[in-house]
């Protein structure tokens, strides 16, 4: 993305949440964003996974225009279906469907029929070692969840997964689990992910780490390089 | 997969409940249409069963139920005697009041002349009437046994029950009951014992009269209802009334008022109905904002979170509309009169039901169609 700018109402009470940010984050790449409260991760989060429509700027997703100067809008709902996979802080499951279910609702909005995708759901889920397939989210705990909430995220094998903070409700131990699967995904699936987070014990898994400030990108570090060296 | 039956099942008991609830008001909606039609058949059944083609009564009247009619009893030769007139009986209706099993019952009576039209039609039990005097034939709604005496008028003169029908009442919804036109005319005029011993006393005959409410006229077959009607329409103290405009009298004057009544129930009934199922709908899309969100952030059209909302409607309607007949079909037995329940209003009230979920969850999708997926994302 290039120029993006964001700001919201106008007036006296217009607050700059991005300003004039240009980030790249290439396929296959596990990218941390960091940065004070409020100084804008949502927000750029949000405006990446088509979610929010930045004010001004340019973006492209594989190399297609998402927003481009003249404003050219691509179809926002299904660029969220087929490229983006989305992890909350809390988990987001729908509380009425199973884990099979959840993940399984996200394939077949994509088109694949119910049997099918019930069988990869149940295979992801292996995938992931979580086994209480046929449970309620209200019956997992907060780990497991959240594996289920991954699942769900790559079920349509996304190029981008978009994580605001997925490790703010967690021990450490699941935290590290939870971005071992997310650096297991990057790496597996080609994915371009990029996790927001403030837990300075997770910083070194990172390919690169963007640190923003009141809107705007202040560094960019890359603590994991002889680690990815040794890979 | 379907989101909207998946919920349900998570929200088994609240959607039980809440079925529970509408199926009742539904319930009562079709107890409602079904005493309306039973008050119909009921109104109907006398003149349907007695079979006439004609109705003779006093000029400018609608028929012995619709308003009273008094005419002379020669009438009844009269008209016998007319060309196209296959038999013609005199009859007089009433209502009188007897003790059945200890206790007060109300008999719609009718007077009719032994062999000719007028009859009680298709006993269940004994037989017709066959002494001119003291014998009766009663509904068996009214909970009189055969062979048992019921005193009745002034002098509360012994009639022993030989013959009972079944489902034969008055518009009214009292049993049938059957005299020979003169008893039925005894007790209709007879006087108390002390005033006919004033009476006689003051040297004047105590009031008799041998008037008649109506006569019954069956036709030659081939004969022409409309022309027979016109000839005695010639006499200018009689008209004529076809048996089809009798019946529709009866639905229109008798019936009217009531169907009424029922209407403006069920409309609030139903108006209700239609209010609760919108705020459930609402209260159910309400809880589940950021569900919806949800599914609207992984790129959910809007068209499966319309059909989420108003496919739960269609569930609380269908399952309430299920509830309420099952209900009314266990207890209908014990109303005091007959309910009906009839296919066609079935279907107009599933249709009615439709439309108010339809409706109902109007409120519902336009909250959910305002959620922005952004919801999703905020706050914890
Ligand atoms: N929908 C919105 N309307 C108005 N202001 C918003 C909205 N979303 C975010 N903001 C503002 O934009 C700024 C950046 O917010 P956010 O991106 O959530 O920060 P972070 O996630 O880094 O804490 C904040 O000042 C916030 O108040
Ligand atoms: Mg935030």
């Amino acid at each position: 993305m290039h120029g993006i700018s964001t700001h919201f109402g106008a007036g006296p009470t217009r607050v700059d949440a991005l300003i004039d940010i240009d980030l790249r984050v290439d396929a296959g790449e596990l990218v941390g964003l960091r940065g004070p409260s409020g100084c804008g991760k949502s927000t750029l989060l949000n405006v990446i996974g088509c979610v929010t429509e930045p004010s001004e700027g340019e973006m492209r997703i594989d190399d297609e225009p998402v927003y481009d100067r003249r404003w050219l809008r691509r179809d926002l709902r299904r660029l969220r279906l087929t490229r983006i996979g989305f992890i909350f802080q809390t988990h987001n499951l729908l509380p009425f469907l199973t884990a099979t279910e959840n993940v399984a609702e996200a394939m077949e909005l994509n088109g694949v029929k119910p049997r099918e995708a019930r069988e990869r759901a149940i295979a992801l889920l292996d995938y992931f070692e979580m086994r209480q397939v046929n449970a309620y989210p209200s019956e997992l705990s907060g780990g497991m969840a959240q594996r289920v909430a991954i699942a769900r995220a790559i079920a349509n094998t996304p190029h981008i997964i978009l994580a605001d903070e997925p490790t703010a409700p967690l021990d450490s131990a699941r935290a590290q689990a939870v971005i071992d699967l997310l650096t297991r995904i990057a790496r597996e699936q080609r994915a371009a992910v990029l996790v927001v987070t403030h837990d300075a014990s997770i910083f070194h898994r990172f390919d690169r780490l963007v640190s923003m400030r009141d809107g705007r990108i202040e560094a960019q570090t890359t603590p994991a390089v002889s680690e990815t060296a040794n890979a | 997969m379907n989101l909207a039956i998946r919920d349900v099942r998570r929200n088994k008991l609240r959607f039980a409940l809440t079925a529970l609830g509408i199926g009742m008001l539904l319930g009562v909606v079709i107890a409602m249409t079904g005493i309306y039609e039973g008050a119909l058949t009921d109104a109907l059944s006398l003149p349907r069963a007695l079979r006439a083609d004609l109705w003779v009564v006093q000029q400018h009247s609608f028929g012995p139920f619709a308003e009273p009619s008094r005419i002379p009893r020669d009438t009844r030769e009269l008209i016998r005697r007319m060309p196209g007139v296959a038999a013609a009986g005199a009859v007089t209706f009433q209502t009188v009041q007897a003790m059945a099993g200890g206790k007060p019952v109300r008999l719609f009576l009718e007077g009719y002349e032994i062999g000719r039209p007028g009859g009680p039609p298709g006993l269940i039990a004994g037989h017709g009437l066959t002494e001119s005097h003291y014998e009766i034939i009663v509904d068996a709604s009214s909970k009189l046994k055969l062979g048992e005496v019921v005193p009745l008028g002034p002098y509360r003169d012994p009639y022993t029950v030989v013959g009972l029908t079944r489902g034969m009442v008055s518009s009214g919804g009292d049993p049938m009951a059957w005299v020979t036109l003169q008893d039925a005319q005894a007790l209709q005029f007879a006087v108390p014992p002390p005033l006919e011993r004033r009476e006689r006393a003051a040297g004047r005959s105590p009031p008799t009269t041998t008037d008649i409410n109506a006569v019954l006229v069956r036709l030659e077959p081939g004969a022409s209802v409309a022309a027979a009607a016109q000839e005695i329409a010639r006499w200018k103290h009689l008209a004529a009334v076809p048996e089809k405009a009798e019946e529709s009298y009866l639905a229109q004057f008798v019936i009217q008022k009531m169907q009424q009544q029922l209407g403006m129930f069920m409309g609030i009934l139903t108006t209700v109905s239609a209010v609760i199922i919108a705020l459930i709908i609402y209260t159910l899309t309400m809880d589940k904002l950021r569900s919806i969100a949800t599914l609207k952030l992984i790129g959910a059209p809007d068209r499966v979170i319309v059909w989420l909302i108003v496919q739960q409607a269609l569930v609380l309607g269908a399952s309430g509309y299920a509830i309420g007949l099952g209900l009314i079909e266990q207890v209908k037995g014990y109303f005091p009169r007959r309910v009906q329940i009839e296919p066609r209003d079935l279907a107009v009230l599933a249709v009615v039901v439709l439309v108010i979920c339809l409706l109902g969850s109007l409120l519902g999708v336009r909250a959910a169609l305002r959620i922005q997926p952004a919801e999703a994302l905020a706050g914890g």
